[in-house]
């Protein structure tokens, strides 16, 4: 189901390669850091819950 | 003594985005899937620039999405500088990395796009050219948040940053068009393509254009709330160190 | 007013920058005196662009280690004004001095005779720009330990409308042409700095201040 690339091939599939891989990485990081600052965030409100 | 939360702004900012962003990201990732398989499989090559024309599906989005974060910014921190809601100032600096990943996608994707065109790797064509040095605002700004300790003091100069360097971004743009507008102006015009786009590319460009700008807005929601909570636990840290 | 006009010395820092680029540049791109008189003005607006930010965190430095930058936040002088002035001294002290051995370096890079007066010129209108602007770094970088690196890193995308321009003077001066338009926008940006920035950097200065 491949389109006819021509002789463009390498451009145009690196383009989409780069591209997408870059907006997966930004997305994972993302998803990442916000668990991190979730359970960092859950840890110390316990901690001061616990304390008064 | 209860909760620390300043302003009622952070708490209702989290609780309002945890219910809109399983929407938006599924928004997303259905228009970007979409609009890049329409462009990709369902578009014919054109007739000059062959099937890179289908760059553009990436390209275009990309820049737009990369000044339009910093727009979303520069008005954030004019928010931040007026009415000092802490979700605003954190909001800017949960945009500009999206924004400086745009901007390297677009970089990327034009700077190959070019490449048949041109015959080398890289030109220094008005538009991208316009887009390095917008890179290098982007970085300034996320190092300076960066460099300082203190948030609001952070919040403050980055936001004063933003002004300044969007009036010398406005500036530059001007700058480069006149330094290089006798040389590439037949490079620079396959960039144009954008204007003038046929339906049949235009369709599939409209829906990736949504998509970007759906995902950017989930990812400014989710990278807020990431903001706001570190802030949160970094306020919480301290008194703990006060405290006892 | 004097602590506003002390400048933290590196008059000669400056100058001695400014010639250890220029006498660089041949090593980096060979000697051939065709291809220096060709990038002889880019060479010496890039060699005065780099000599002023290397002098930059000197504008706050010593006033802020030893207290004197809360005076001025208190004494009646309004702190745009102590920038500007601190801009003005800065551009004294480093600015002024390159745009005179400007012409004396253009020699050793076999810049075109037309060159000289464009460069000059131009150099005279921009670097004041590249003070103020730099002034506005400096603040904003006041506070941070080695904050060096940074302070490039946020003056440096700053200084692209008045080198591209600058430039653009005393490329077309040295190779013959017309340079009114780049000469007008350079004078504009200049001034338009000079006018607004202080105000900016007065902002950051009583942030970092508090």
């Amino acid at each position: 189901m491949m389109p006819e690339l021509g002789k463009y091939e390498i451009e145009v599939l690196s383009s989409y390669a780069v591209s997408i891989g870059l907006l997966v990485a930004l997305v994972v990081i993302s998803v990442l850091r916000s668990r991190k600052a979730r359970a960092a965030l859950d840890a110390v409100e316990e901690r001061s819950k616990r304390n008064g | 003594m209860g909760s620390i939360w300043e302003y009622a702004n952070p708490k209702k900012f989290i609780s309002t985005t945890d219910k809109l962003l399983p929407w938006v990201s599924v928004l997303a990732v259905a228009a970007l899937v979409t609009g890049l398989i329409w462009g990709f499989f369902f578009t014919p090559e054109d007739y000059k620039q062959g099937s890179t024309v289908k760059i553009i599906y990436l390209h275009v989005p990309a820049a737009l999405m990369a000044i339009n974060a910093w727009m979303m910014m520069l008005v954030a921190s004019l928010i931040w500088i007026v009415r000092r809601h802490h979700v605003s100032a954190l909001a800017a600096r949960a945009a500009a990395p999206i924004g400086a990943m745009m901007t390297v996608i677009a970089l990327v994707t034009g700077a190959i796009w070019g490449q048949p065109m041109w015959g080398t790797w890289w030109e220094w064509d008005p538009r991208l050219t316009s887009f390095l040095i917008l890179f290098l605002f982007y970085l300034g700004y996320m190092a300076l948040w960066s460099a300082i300790e203190n948030d609001d003091t952070a919040a403050d100069l980055t936001a004063i940053l933003c002004l300044v360097g969007s009036v010398f971004a406005l500036l530059s743009r001007y700058a480069v068009n006149f330094w290089n507008q006798g040389l590439h102006q037949g490079a620079s015009l396959s960039m144009d393509k954008a204007e003038h786009v046929d339906d049949v590319f235009y369709y599939p460009l409209l829906v990736s254009i949504a998509g970007f700008v759906l995902l950017f807005v989930a990812l400014v929601f989710l990278r807020t709330q990431t903001e706001i909570r570190a802030r949160r636990t970094r306020a919480l840290l301290a008194r703990e160190r006060l405290g006892q | 007013m004097r602590l506003a006009v002390r400048a933290g010395g590196g008059f000669g820092l400056g100058l001695a920058f400014f010639l250890i680029v220029v006498v660089l540049v041949p090593f980096g791109v060979g000697p051939q005196s065709a291809l220096l008189a060709k990038i002889a003005s880019g060479i010496l607006w890039l060699g005065s662009l780099l000599a002023c930010l290397l002098s930059l965190d000197r504008i706050f430095a010593l006033d802020w280690e030893d207290g004197s930058l809360d005076l001025l936040a208190t004494a009646p002088v309004p702190m745009e004004a102590a920038v500007s002035v601190k801009a003005l001294a800065h551009w004294l002290t480093t600015g002024l001095p390159l745009v005179v051995a400007a012409p004396v370096f253009g020699l050793l890079l076999n810049l075109p005779g037309p060159g000289y007066g464009p460069v000059v010129l131009s150099l005279l209108l921009g670097t004041p720009a590249l003070s103020v602007i730099g002034t506005f770094g400096a603040a904003l970088t006041v506070g941070i330990k080695r904050g060096g690196l940074l302070l490039s890193l946020l003056v440096l995308p700053l200084y692209v409308p008045t080198l591209i321009f600058g430039a653009e003077v005393a490329r077309r001066g040295a190779e013959g042409m017309g340079y009114a338009t780049p000469l007008l926008m350079l004078a504009g940006i200049t001034c338009g700095a000079i006018a607004l920035l202080p105000f900016a950097s007065a902002a950051v200065l009583r942030v970092n201040l508090r």
